[in-house]
C-alpha cells in the first residue's frame, strides 16, 4: 500500500490540486540559506516555518531539522543541517 | 487619564493574567475587537505565536466554509469560534487535521474497502461500505472530536508543532457500526492486546512513518467505539475521513483514524513512531486513563480528554452598555463523565455563580451553558468560566505545561468594560 500511496501523493503534488494552489504564495524570507531551506517543501508547505516563529533558538531549529531527517526521512544532506538551522534561526528564530 | 475607573481597570488587568497582556485604554479595546483572524488573546487566553498570527488566514477548502488556515500541506484548518455558539458543529466548518500529505482524492465509496485481521484475529476479512452497512447493526453517538494539541499555540513557553488556537475541535452526531461487532465477525482470539488502525492517507515520501494508531483491545471492544460513515446525517466530508473513520468518544482525535483502511487485532504493542514517540505525556501529570500496554518509564500515550469549556459570546476589550447584562455563553465538554456544572465569575474569580446548562446531548457531547449577569455600575470586569465534570474534575488556573503541548484547559479571563 505504501507504493500506491507514494504514487498517489506524487500525483497529488504534480497535479497541483486546486486546494494547494494558494500554497505557492507562501514564500520564505529572502536571506542567505533560503535555497537550502526550500527542500522542506518536498514533504510539507512552507507555512510550517513562519507558524513556528518566533520562539525557537538555533538549537531548537537544529533539533527540528534533525527530527525531519531522523524520524521522517527528509532528503536533507547532513552537511546542510547547520546552514538550514542558521537560516531558520536568523529569520524565524527567537528574537 | 488617571481617573478612578481607569486605575481600577489597570488593577483588574494585572490580576487577569493572560488577559492583562492586552494593552489598556479604549483605543486598545477597539483594536482588540478588530483582532486578527484566530487570535486567542481576545478570548482571554495566552496569545498564539506572532508568526502563526501573521501567517494564518481564512481559507475555504473544497466543500468547506472559510476556516483558519494553519498549514496548506498537509492541510490543517481550525474552526473559528463563532461555530461553537451552537452545540453541534456544522460539517462544513469542522476542523481539518492531517499529519502526512499523501491524501488520496477523491476517494470513491464504491472502491473503498476495510481489511480486518491481525495475528489475534481468527480470520482475515474484507468489507465493502455496502456490506458494513448491510451486515451490522447501525449505531450512533454524539461526541466531541478534539485534537490532542488543541490550544497548543497558547503554551508558554511555546512548543513546536501545529500552533492551534481553540478551534481544533468539534461536536457531531456520528453514525456507523460498532467496531466490536466488526471485530467479532473476524473473531478475536484470547491474548489480543491492541487493535491497530491504518487510514488510506500516507506520507509524501516513502521513508516517513505512515500514520498508524492503536487502541487497547478493551477500549476497541467498548460499545461506544464506532466505524462511522455519517456525520450529522450526511456522509463524512472528504476532509473529515470519507468514507469511514473511527470514532473513539472521550479520547483525543489522534485515535479517530480517518479514511479507515484496515483494523488489525494484535498480540503485541504497536511500536511505530506515532505510538512510541509521538502523542506522549510525561507520566503522572494528568489524571487520565492509562494505556497499559504502551507505558514507558518516562512517558505514556495521551488517552482521554481533560474537562474544558469555551466562552463564545464575549471578546476581551468588548464594551457593554451600563444597565445591560453581561451575557456569558459557551460550551463545555469532558471525556464522557458528563458536565456537572459550569460556574461563571464576573469579578476575576472572587465569586462564582452556576451557569444554566443547556440540553444534554449525551455524555460525550458539547454542553451549552449560559449566564446573564446584570450590570449597574461602569468599570472593568474580568469574566471567567469553569467547567466541572461529574467525576469532580475541573479546569485549571495555571497551565500544566508538557513538551508536546497537550491538554490545555486553562480558565479564560476575558476583560470587558461596562460603560
Amino acid at each position: 500500500m505504501r507504493t500506491l500511496r507514494f504514487t498517489l501523493s506524487l500525483a497529488l503534488l504534480l497535479s497541483a490540486a486546486p486546494t494547494m494552489a494558494q500554497e505557492s504564495k507562501v514564500v520564505l524570507k529572502d536571506a542567505p540559506g533560503r535555497d537550502k531551506a526550500q527542500v522542506c517543501v518536498a514533504c510539507h508547505s512552507l507555512d510550517y516555518i513562519p507558524m513556528n516563529s518566533r520562539f525557537m533558538d538555533k538549537a531548537g531549529w537544529t533539533a527540528s531539522v534533525n527530527k525531519m531527517i531522523n524520524v521522517f526521512g527528509a532528503p536533507i544532506a547532513k552537511e546542510d543541517v547547520d546552514a538550514i538551522a542558521s537560516y531558520l534561526a536568523q529569520n524565524y528564530g527567537k528574537k | 487619564m488617571s481617573s478612578g475607573p481607569d486605575r481600577t481597570r489597570r488593577k483588574l488587568l494585572q490580576g487577569a493574567g493572560a488577559a492583562g497582556a492586552l494593552a489598556m485604554g479604549t483605543a486598545a479595546a477597539g483594536r482588540a475587537l478588530a483582532a486578527p483572524v484566530g487570535d486567542t488573546a481576545s478570548l482571554g487566553l495566552a496569545q498564539i505565536p506572532e508568526g502563526t498570527l501573521a501567517e494564518q488566514m481564512l481559507y475555504a477548502l473544497p466543500g468547506k466554509v472559510p476556516l483558519i488556515k494553519k498549514t496548506f500541506r498537509p492541510p490543517n484548518f481550525e474552526t473559528p469560534v463563532e461555530y461553537f455558539r451552537t452545540a453541534i458543529t456544522p460539517n462544513k466548518a469542522f476542523f481539518v487535521r492531517y499529519h502526512l500529505a499523501g491524501i488520496p482524492q477523491p476517494i470513491r465509496a464504491a472502491d473503498w474497502s476495510l481489511s480486518v485481521g491481525g495475528d489475534s484475529a481468527e480470520r482475515e476479512m474484507k468489507f465493502s461500505l455496502a456490506q458494513l452497512k448491510k451486515d451490522f447493526k447501525a449505531a450512533e453517538v454524539m461526541a466531541v472530536c478534539q485534537c490532542s494539541g488543541n490550544r497548543r499555540g497558547l503554551f508558554e513557553p511555546h512548543v513546536a508543532g501545529v500552533e492551534w488556537g481553540v478551534g481544533a475541535m468539534g461536536n457531531a452526531l456520528w453514525r456507523g457500526v460498532r467496531l466490536k461487532d466488526v471485530l467479532a465477525k473476524a473473531g478475536v482470539k484470547p491474548g489480543a492486546l491492541e487493535v491497530v488502525m491504518d487510514g488510506a492517507d500516507g506520507p509524501a515520501i516513502p521513508k516517513t512513518p505512515d500514520f498508524v494508531k492503536s487502541l487497547p483491545v478493551e477500549m476497541a471492544m467498548s460499545d461506544d467505539v464506532l466505524i462511522a460513515f455519517e456525520m450529522n446525517g450526511q456522509p463524512l466530508p472528504h476532509w473529515n475521513g470519507f468514507p469511514a473513520r473511527l470514532i473513539v468518544p472521550g479520547w483525543t482525535g489522534t485515535y479517530w483514524v480517518k479514511h479507515l483502511a484496515s483494523v488489525r487485532v494484535m498480540s503485541q504493542p504497536e511500536k511505530n513512531f506515532w505510538m512510541s514517540t509521538a502523542y506522549r505525556l510525561p507520566r503522572g501529570k494528568f489524571d487520565t486513563p492509562t494505556f497499559k500496554s504502551q507505558l514507558y518509564s518516562a512517558n505514556e500515550p495521551i488517552t482521554a480528554m481533560v474537562v474544558n469549556s469555551l466562552v463564545t459570546s464575549l471578546r476581551s476589550g468588548q464594551q457593554i452598555a451600563r444597565g445591560k447584562p453581561i451575557e456569558v455563553r459557551g460550551v463545555a465538554w469532558d471525556r464522557g463523565n458528563g458536565i456537572a456544572k459550569v460556574e461563571v465569575s464576573t469579578d476575576t474569580g472572587s465569586s462564582w455563580k452556576p451557569a444554566k446548562l443547556g440540553k444534554d446531548h449525551g455524555r460525550y457531547g458539547f454542553r451549552e451553558f449560559s449566564l446573564s449577569e446584570p450590570t449597574s455600575e461602569s468599570g472593568a470586569r474580568v469574566v471567567m468560566a469553569r467547567a466541572t465534570s461529574k467525576s469532580g474534575e475541573t479546569q485549571v488556573n495555571e497551565l500544566i505545561w508538557n513538551p508536546a503541548g497537550y491538554h490545555h484547559n486553562v480558565i479564560q479571563k476575558i476583560y470587558v468594560e461596562v460603560v
